[in-house]
């Protein structure tokens, strides 16, 4: 995020959420958003396919058809150059590459726009003009904006609209993507990414690796490693021999989990590092059982780059070891001595050290309020909103976004878009949630959302069972029938091993974010038998 | 910042404009008891608790909603006030169960602290006491309105955090309580239990089911710490005894989220100790996984992965650090994948 929590709550005069069902997987960031709105009358322009529970504060609720966010977003800034709305002097001053932006943004006037989305013009236009009358806003988005074959694009665009409205290094604007897991950005800023040390140094840069060389006493690969996906794919074809996996379980995660299975079975060795047994782990020749977040200390960083004290509250089960030990312990078996550390502070020693962003984030200083990066030294205070004067790179870039439509549409055979997402009471693959009582009672199962009108065509009745069926593979689970989705679209919760819906899903990736496109494909659904 | 001059128990105070009475003794040090204030919720007014004697005021002010003025003369411990404090108290505890001994609150209740503060050991006010039904079958929140003093800091916590608008009062009068339209469950209401009625609520009406029979107030240990779900990064005290988590509390003072916290991170943690968690090494053999040491399940990994390395390659090796790991141990994962086994090939889920 380039803003922070407060700001964004108590200063934005409107929110342009977009790809996000804040009040089910960002529910605190919900409840602030739905203060505001409520409060102090901040208006709040919500882009969904799906009716949320946000909606019913939206001040104007758009179900754009999953995969044509740019459309959108392009639509939307067509009518602000076009009726002359947006902030020109930020665009003069702190931008570049207007003009060429411009000449895009020209070819999708709200009435083109609005055919692709399947929208109204008139809500296009009404989305400017709340853009254009209510300053500073704050965009927010999740993974409905980036797991598209065209997400990099999808927030290249959220880029552009922030920018033309000069919602950039100002509190209450921003671009503000949220993280879905509680370290997704801490994992990302340790270098835990293919193509990048610490602080995205690049493995690339002769510098860093040199840098890091030096650090760590061993020479370093300077060859970008491979993806999530990639990895699994090359699993498959032999090119991987052997994983380490910690604390993830790519088995419900992944997308198309048939071809997961075949990659990960075909494996020389595999090695699980988990809490439980989870799908993943019960197909590893070695798993070794780690710590749960209160049997650790050590640190997170949230989605406003805030890094906060994690602190061990009761001892782990059984023979349970920290996994900086276990880690360090294979590290020494294997005749490397630089991973055996004595406690987690001085793991982070090392990384101020190493990392020009961190450098000042230490553990006497994180105290109660933690800091927030960038933190270049022990007397900076951290940085709660990013670009302010001045752009990282100098000038914000605008770039020309074209839309494209996603890997695969819906055909005669598989005529529904096919989406996914999370729901309040689970979490992610559900080896957590799904050992929480509560939570587990509250939403056991997999649901097939579907709309009233499709079912009643398909003669499928509210709680019957429904087979939904991807050129992939095939699930089946209770239909939910509703107007939560429109005429052609179908939903599921990912959440769930039993029903699966990364059975379903497919794994075409965005070409330079490599991330897959989880949120659209083509199914079929038919009564169960 | 604009102030104006006003007295409290003969102390001159400069207080800040626009304050209340309560906020400007505070600020003080000045302690003016009350139950139904909440400094992370607007005022209400309704319990009375914080009654005192302005001069030139007809009646007793609340301290909670009454704002300073220029000149103010205000005494807190006057006896018409603490007689007219221990009045309420004893108005309370008239329909109030009093048994303490056996409250999960007992010991962090706002209403026996008073008590206890007052000396009140009954109320002189026998009468008729309400008799609710405690059959909330959902599987978080206790709701004892027999404990329940009416001061509406759940319903405005459901208003004013939450957003919701779960929870008000119900009926009117002597009948008056609180709960959901058509007085249901909260299952059946817009409810997302956050838990904040819980978190404010001032006695034990409202309490986490998860910690029932689990241990008295002052047994616990709290330990701030970081959820472990979404990025938001909420901050919460988890309440330890005898080495078990036995509640999640809200901790005011954390930065993301100033106390506010969702149902997953108030009611979420018990997976921590489900039966389920790994607890030692597991290796299989013939298909079957079998206990092991961890010097036998480390030096297999070891050479497994210097096996593989040496035959392949290291590009040959794929490793999959965590999200829901810290950011020491990632450090510690991508250094072992780039400097032990010699790849780059090292993500996590960021994209999933």
């Amino acid at each position: 995020m380039t803003n922070s929590f407060d700001d964004i709550a108590n200063d934005a005069q409107v929110y342009f959420i977009i790809g996000s069902n804040t009040t089910e997987t960002h529910p605190v960031l919900g409840m602030r958003i739905r203060q505001a709105v409520k409060q102090r009358g901040a208006k709040l322009i919500l882009c969904d396919p799906r009716s949320i529970p946000i909606s019913e504060f939206a001040t104007l609720h758009i179900r754009q058809k999953p995969g044509t966010d740019i459309a959108l977003l392009n639509g939307i800034m067509h009518v602000l150059i076009a009726e002359e709305l947006y902030d020109k002097k930020f665009v003069a001053e702190r931008t570049e590459g207007f003009e060429e932006f411009k000449a895009k943004i020209m070819e999708y006037p709200p009435e083109r726009a609005a055919e692709i989305c399947g929208i109204t013009p008139e809500e296009i236009i009404e989305a400017a003009h709340l853009l254009a009358e209510n300053r500073p806003g704050a965009l927010l988005y999740a993974m409905g904006i980036t797991q598209h074959t065209t997400g990099h694009q999808n927030v290249l665009s959220t880029a552009n609209l922030q920018m033309l409205l000069g919602n950039m290094g100002v509190p209450g604007g921003g671009v503000n993507p949220l993280r879905g897991q509680v370290n997704v950005q801490g994992a990302c800023d340790m270098g835990a990414l293919p193509n990048v040390y610490t602080g995205y140094q690049a493995v690339t840069l002769e510098a860093s690796q040199k840098k890091f060389e030096e650090a760590w006493g061993v020479p370093l690969p300077n060859k970008v490693g491979l993806t999530v996906v990639e990895m699994i794919n090359a699993a498959e074809t032999g090119k991987i021999k052997a994983m380490y996996i910690m604390a993830e379980n790519p088995m419900v995660s992944d997308p198309d989990v048939n071809h997961v299975k075949k990659g990960l079975e075909g494996l020389d060795f595999l090695v699980v590092q988990d809490i439980f047994l989870t799908e993943t782990a019960a197909l590893a020749d070695v798993v070794l059982p780690g710590p749960s977040f209160a049997e650790k200390d050590g640190t997170f960083t949230n989605s406003e780059r805030r890094v906060q004290f994690v602190r061990k509250a009761v001892e782990p089960p059984g023979e349970v070891r920290q996994d900086w030990w276990i880690i360090g312990e294979i590290a020494r078996r294997m005749g490397y001595d630089g991973l055996t550390y004595n406690s987690p502070r001085e793991i982070m020693d090392e990384i101020n050290r190493l990392t020009p962003s961190y450098a000042g984030i230490t553990y006497d200083r994180i105290g109660t309020q933690g800091l927030q990066w960038p933190c270049p030294n022990t007397d900076h205070p951290g940085t709660p909103v990013l670009h302010v004067g001045k752009f990282s790179r100098g000038l914000g870039h605008f770039s020309a976004v074209d839309w494209q439509p996603p890997a695969e549409e819906p055909d005669e055979e598989y005529p529904f878009i096919f989406t996914t997402g999370r729901v309040l009471y689970q979490y992610h693959t559900r080896s957590m949630t799904g050992r929480s009582e509560g939570l587990d009672a509250m939403f056991p199962e997999a649901v097939v959302e579907l709309n009233a009108g499709d079912a009643s065509r398909l003669g499928i009745a509210d709680g019957q069972m429904v087979k939904v069926a991807s050129r992939r593979g095939e699930v089946v689970a209770k239909a939910e029938v509703s107007d939560k989705v429109e005429a052609g679209v179908v939903f599921m919760p990912w959440h769930f091993a039993e029903a699966a819906a990364n059975k379903l899903t497919i794994a075409a990736l965005d070409p330079t974010a490599k991330i897959p496109e989880y949120k659209v494909c083509a199914v079929k659904v038919e009564a169960a038998a | 910042m604009a102030t104006v001059n006003i007295t409290i128990d003969g102390q001159k105070i400069a207080a800040r404009a626009g304050s209340t009475v309560l906020e400007a003794a505070r600020e003080a040090g000045i302690d003016i008891p009350t139950l139904c204030y909440h400094p992370a919720l607007p005022p209400e007014g309704a319990c009375r608790v914080c009654l005192l004697e302005i001069e030139k005021q007809r009646t007793l002010q609340p301290a909670c909603t009454f704002p300073v003025t220029e000149g103010m003369v205000v005494h807190t411990r006057s006896e018409k006030v603490i007689s007219a404090r221990k009045f309420v108290l004893e108005l309370l505890l008239s329909d109030h169960p009093l048994d303490c001994m056996t409250c999960e609150m007992a010991g962090n209740c706002e209403l026996q602290n008073l008590a206890y503060e007052y000396g009140i050991k009954e109320s002189r006010f026998p009468g008729i006491q309400h008799s609710y039904p405690v059959d909330d079958p959902n599987p978080f929140i206790e709701r004892d309105y027999n404990k329940c003093i009416l001061c509406r800091r759940c319903v405005r916590a459901c208003n004013y955090m939450n957003g919701v608008e779960a929870i008000g009062v119900v009926y009117r009068g002597f009948q008056a309580k609180i709960g959901t339209a058509f007085d249901g469950y909260l299952e059946d209401s817009p409810c997302e239990f956050c838990g904040m009625c819980v978190a404010v609520c001032p006695t034990g009406a409202l309490i986490p089911k998860q910690r029932k029979g689990q241990g008295r107030e002052w047994e616990f240990k709290k330990v701030t710490t970081t959820c472990s779900y979404c990025g938001v990064g909420c901050q919460f005290d988890l309440n330890v005894r005898n080495g078990r988590i036995v509640q999640v509390t809200s901790n005011w003072d954390a930065p993301a989220n100033h106390g506010l916290l969702c149902v997953k991170g108030r009611f979420g943690w018990d997976y921590v100790h489900h039966p389920d968690r790994l607890t030692k090494p597991l290796i299989k053999k013939d298909g079957a996984f079998v206990e092991a040491t961890w010097d036998e399940a480390l030096d297999l990994v070891a050479s497994k992965l210097s096996e593989v390395k040496e035959k392949y390659g290291s590009d040959a090796i794929g490793v999959l650090s965590s999200a829901k790991c810290t950011n020491e141990e990632n450090y510690a994962m991508q250094k072992f994948t780039r400097a032990v086994l010699g790849t780059n090939n090292v993500d996590h889920c960021a994209r999933l």
